[in-house]
C-alpha cells in the first residue's frame, strides 16, 4: 500500500517537471501557495467528520434493520426486505439533493448542511449495513443460538454476548469497505455547499484556474485519507485475532 | 411427556410418544439414525416445538410462551454432540455468562461457582484459555460444566462423545458417570452401551419416531422384547 502510494507521488512529481503543470499554485515555499494548501486542508476536518458520523448512525440503522430481516415473522421480514429495496434504489446524490431541499418542507424543520448530509449518507449506506449485518448474523452456527438458550439467555443478551460479537468480527472487513466508501461519497455533499474537502478544491480552482494541480492535490487528500482507513481496519482485525483466539 | 407428536413439513420424526422420567432417574435413548432421538430430547426444552401431545416439567405443562420459557430455563440443561461452547469467550466466561446475566449472580459469586465446576470436571487450569485452545474431550467437560453452572434439575445429554476421538471418550464419560453417581436427573442418548449399563435405570430404544421398548436396564439387556431391539443391540454391543 505504501508502494502504490509511493509510486504515485513519483509520477506526479516527474510530471510536474513539464511545463504543462503549474504548481505554484500550491507552492507550499511561498506564501501564497502555503494560503491555497491551507485553504485546501481545511476542509480536511468536515470530510472525516461528516464520514465518521454518517457511518456510526448508519450501522446503527443497518443493525436496527438487519434484526426483523432475520425474524420468521413475515412482517418483520417485510419491513426488511421494502426498506432495503427503497433505499438501495436512491441515487446518492438525488438523496443529498431530497434531504437538504426536500425533507425540510416535509417536515418543516430547518436543517443544516452538515446534518443534511449526514442524513442522506447514513440514509444510503444504511441499506448496505443491513445486508452485511444480516449475512453475518446468518453466518453464525445454529448450535451458538441452541447453547444459549441452555444458558438461559433471552434474545437481547443472546445478539449481545454471544451473536453480534462473532458477526461483527467476521463482517469487519465489509465495515471497513463501507468507511472507504463512506469518505469518497461525502464528496457529493460539496453540491449542497458544504465545506469538505471536494467543496474546498472546487472554490479555490474557480479563482485560480488550475484545476489540473488542484484536484491533482484532492486525489491525493482522498488516496491518503483512505489508506489510512484501510490501514486502520487492518490493525484492528490483527488485534481481533490475538484477543479472540479463532 | 404425553403421546407428543412432531412434523418436520410432512415428515413426521416423533410419532405419539410418552415417557415418564423421575427425579433423580437415568434415562439412556438409543435407536438406529434418523428415529427420532434428538427430536425427543430437543423436545423436551423445546428446542423444538412439539406440534401434538403435552409436555409436563415439574407439574408445569409446556406452552410456547414466557412460563415455560421460564421453567425451561430454570430446570434443564442441555450438552450437545458439537459442544456448542462460544468461541469468542474464555472457558471461565463461557461459564459465568449464563449464571451473571440470567442469575442474577455478581461476577465474584459467578467465578466462584464456575471454578467449583471446573474442577469437578478435572480442568481448572484451563480456565483462562479459549475453547478452540483445547481439545475435544477437554472441549465437552467444558459444555458440561457450562450447563451445570445453571444448576439444572435435568440434564440432557444429545450424543456427547459421538464428536470425539476414541481416547478422549472415556474423560468424558468418567465426568458424566460421576454425575449420575450424584443423583442428577440425566436424559441421553448415547450409543456407548458400557456407559448406559453403568448408570442407566431406564432403556429406552427408538425407531420412526416411536419408543419401541422401554424398561428397566437389566431386563433390556438380558431380553428385549422386539426383534428390532434386538437386532440393534447386536449390531451394536461387541460380540
Ligand atoms: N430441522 C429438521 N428439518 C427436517 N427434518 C428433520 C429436522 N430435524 C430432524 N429431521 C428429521 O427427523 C428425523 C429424526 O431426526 P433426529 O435428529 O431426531 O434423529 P436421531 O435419532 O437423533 O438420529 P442421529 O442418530 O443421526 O442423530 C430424521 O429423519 C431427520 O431427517
Ligand atoms: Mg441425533
Amino acid at each position: 500500500m505504501t508502494r502504490v502510494l509511493f509510486i504515485t507521488l513519483m509520477a506526479v512529481l516527474l510530471s510536474a517537471c513539464s511545463s504543462d503543470w503549474g504548481w505554484y499554485v500550491v507552492n507550499p515555499t511561498t506564501p501564497k501557495g502555503m494560503t491555497n494548501l491551507k485553504f485546501l486542508l481545511s476542509g480536511l476536518g468536515y470530510t472525516v467528520l461528516l464520514s465518521v458520523t454518517a457511518i456510526v448512525i448508519s450501522i446503527i440503522i443497518g443493525l436496527l434493520v438487519a434484526l426483523p430481516g432475520l425474524s420468521k415473522n413475515r412482517l418483520l421480514k417485510g419491513f426488511n426486505r421494502t426498506y432495503v429495496e427503497l433505499v438501495r434504489a436512491v441515487p446518492i446524490l438525488v438523496m443529498i439533493l431530497w434531504v437538504y431541499y426536500g425533507l425540510p418542507q416535509l417536515l418543516s424543520v430547518t436543517i443544516t448542511v452538515f446534518w443534511a448530509g449526514v442524513i442522506a449518507l447514513a440514509l444510503s449506506d444504511s441499506a448496505f449495513e443491513a445486508e452485511i449485518f444480516r449475512a453475518g448474523i446468518q453466518s453464525i452456527d445454529k448450535g451458538q443460538y441452541e447453547a444459549s438458550h441452555t444458558v438461559a439467555l433471552g434474545y437481547v443478551d443472546t445478539m449481545r454476548f454471544i451473536i453480534l460479537p462473532q458477526a461483527i468480527k467476521r463482517i469487519l472487513p465489509a465495515l471497513g469497505n463501507q468507511l472507504v466508501y463512506m469518505l469518497k461519497m461525502s464528496s457529493l455533499v460539496s453540491v449542497i455547499g458544504m465545506q469538505e474537502l471536494t467543496r474546498k478544491a472546487n472554490e479555490l480552482v474557480v479563482t485560480e484556474y488550475r484545476p489540473l494541480e488542484i484536484y491533482t492535490i484532492l486525489l491525493l487528500e482522498y488516496l491518503v485519507l483512505i489508506l489510512i482507513v484501510s490501514a486502520g481496519v487492518r490493525w484492528l482485525e490483527r488485534r481481533m485475532e490475538t484477543d479472540i483466539a479463532r | 411427556m404425553q403421546s407428543v407428536s412432531k412434523f418436520f413439513g410432512s415428515f413426521q420424526a416423533l410419532n405419539s410418544v410418552s415417557i415418564d422420567v423421575r427425579l433423580g432417574e437415568r434415562v439412556v435413548v438409543c435407536g438406529p439414525s434418523g428415529s427420532g432421538k434428538s427430536t425427543l430430547i430437543r423436545c423436551i426444552n423445546q428446542l423444538e416445538k412439539h406440534d401434538e401431545g403435552s409436555i409436563t416439567i415439574d407439574g408445569h405443562p409446556l406452552q410456547h410462551n414466557k412460563k415455560s420459557l421460564q421453567v425451561i430455563h430454570d430446570n434443564i440443561g442441555m450438552v450437545f454432540q458439537q459442544f456448542n461452547l462460544f468461541p469468542h469467550l474464555s472457558v471461565l466466561d463461557n461459564l459465568t455468562l449464563g449464571p451473571i446475566r440470567s442469575r442474577g449472580m455478581s461476577k465474584k459469586q459467578a467465578n466462584e461457582l464456575a471454578m467449583q465446576y471446573l474442577e469437578r470436571v478435572r480442568i481448572p487450569e484451563q480456565a483462562a484459555k479459549y475453547p478452540s485452545q483445547l481439545s475435544g474431550g477437554q472441549q465437552q467437560r467444558v459444555a458440561i460444566a457450562r450447563s451445570l453452572c445453571m444448576e439444572p434439575k435435568i440434564m440432557l445429554f444429545d450424543e456427547p462423545t459421538s464428536a470425539l476421538d476414541p481416547e478422549m471418550i472415556n474423560e468424558v464419560l468418567d465426568v458424566m458417570v460421576e454425575l449420575a453417581e450424584s443423583g442428577m436427573t440425566m436424559i441421553c442418548v448415547t450409543h456407548e452401551m458400557g456407559f448406559a449399563r453403568r448408570v442407566a435405570d431406564t432403556m429406552v430404544f427408538m425407531d420412526h419416531g416411536q419408543i419401541i421398548e422401554n424398561t428397566n436396564t437389566a431386563k433390556f439387556f438380558d431380553s428385549p422384547e422386539s426383534e428390532r431391539c434386538q437386532e440393534f443391540l447386536q449390531q451394536i454391543l461387541p460380540h
